[in-house]
């Protein structure tokens, strides 16, 4: 399966935080989203749920919903990719 | 500029681009954050239209941006009575909807319906929203018992004092669109504004936009 998970996230991670395209590049499995980002209050950290459910075409639980989940790039990425999976 | 029109519950404000021309289009806004995050898209718009001939209108939603009555007094029935008498008022001869203004719009003018979406799914970014605040607060909150809470009680939410009426409508709100043709982001050739967490400006997408308005009153 070819998964354009990684990509597309950064894409969407992009539009909902007016990231740079140089931004999104530059984000590692390790980097720190909570926090890190200041664009990231409550409602934007749902508008960002909303988009990467529109995105991807999967559901979340509001117990997905954690600071966990949004700790890391790589964090998030690994909840889609769970979530994508057959 | 800005100019008051006769809503009832009182006078409301809304920015207009007047020129007593042929064609007049009520611009009517999306729904909570998402209109603020697309007001410049809306005003870049206007100017966009007026540079095709083509007159704008863009009111408040009663309870919103310069209103002076109470958000926590609104309802969607209101706001779709509003907007009627905004058309009316404005003599519009056509629509233009974003996103959660599908709920509320005049839909007996013929126009454009810009990535419509339903009460439902509004409902639930919103309650996500106080799901999320109230565990960065430490407190433990579900969607399903907040949105009891909301529909008995009416519900604070980033600011927002949402009335029982106004949350119980949402939950089953459709899109009205009835004809208007529906406009996709991806004819906007950029991302979505509404989505965007810093409200933003888009030129190019405004212009495709009135462009698509433009090319729709001609033929």
């Amino acid at each position: 399966m070819n998964d354009d998970s990684d990509s597309a996230l950064r894409a969407v991670l992009g539009h909902v935080l007016g990231l740079s395209p140089v931004r999104q590049a530059a984000l590692r499995p390790a980097s720190p989203l909570l926090g890190a980002l200041p664009e990231l209050d409550s409602m934007a950290i749902a508008t960002l749920f909303a988009a990467i459910e529109d995105r991807f075409a999967v559901l979340f639980d509001d117990a997905e919903l954690t600071g966990e989940t949004l700790a890391t790039y790589g964090s998030l990425l690994a909840l889609v990719r769970g979530k994508r999976a057959p | 500029m800005i100019v008051s029109w006769p809503c009832p519950g009182g006078d409301e404000f809304a920015t207009v681009i007047d020129h007593q021309r042929r064609f007049r289009v009520l611009i009517v806004p999306p729904l909570f954050e998402e209109m603020n995050r697309t007001r410049r898209l809306l005003a870049s718009t206007m100017r966009a239209l007026d540079g095709h001939g083509i007159d704008s209108f863009l009111p408040d939603l009663p309870g919103t941006n310069e209103s002076l009555q109470d958000f926590a007094g609104q309802s969607l029935h209101g706001w779709r009575t509003a907007m009627a008498h905004a058309a009316r008022h404005f003599a519009a001869t056509h629509v233009l909807a974003l996103r959660g203004a599908v709920l509320v719009f005049p839909n007996i003018l013929p126009g454009w319906v810009v990535e419509p979406v339903s009460g439902a799914s509004l409902l639930r970014q919103l309650l996500r929203t106080a799901v999320i605040a109230a565990r960065e607060g430490g407190a433990y909150a579900d969607s399903a018992s907040l949105f009891e809470t909301g529909r008995r009680n009416g519900i604070t939410i980033a600011g927002y004092d949402f009335g029982a009426g106004l949350i119980a409508g949402l939950e089953s709100a459709r899109p009205l669109d009835e004809g208007q043709r529906e406009v996709r982001q991806s004819e906007l050739g950029g991302p979505a504004l509404w989505l965007r967490a810093e409200p933003g400006d888009d030129p190019a997408q405004a212009a495709r936009l009135a462009a698509i308005v433009a090319g729709g009153i001609a033929l």
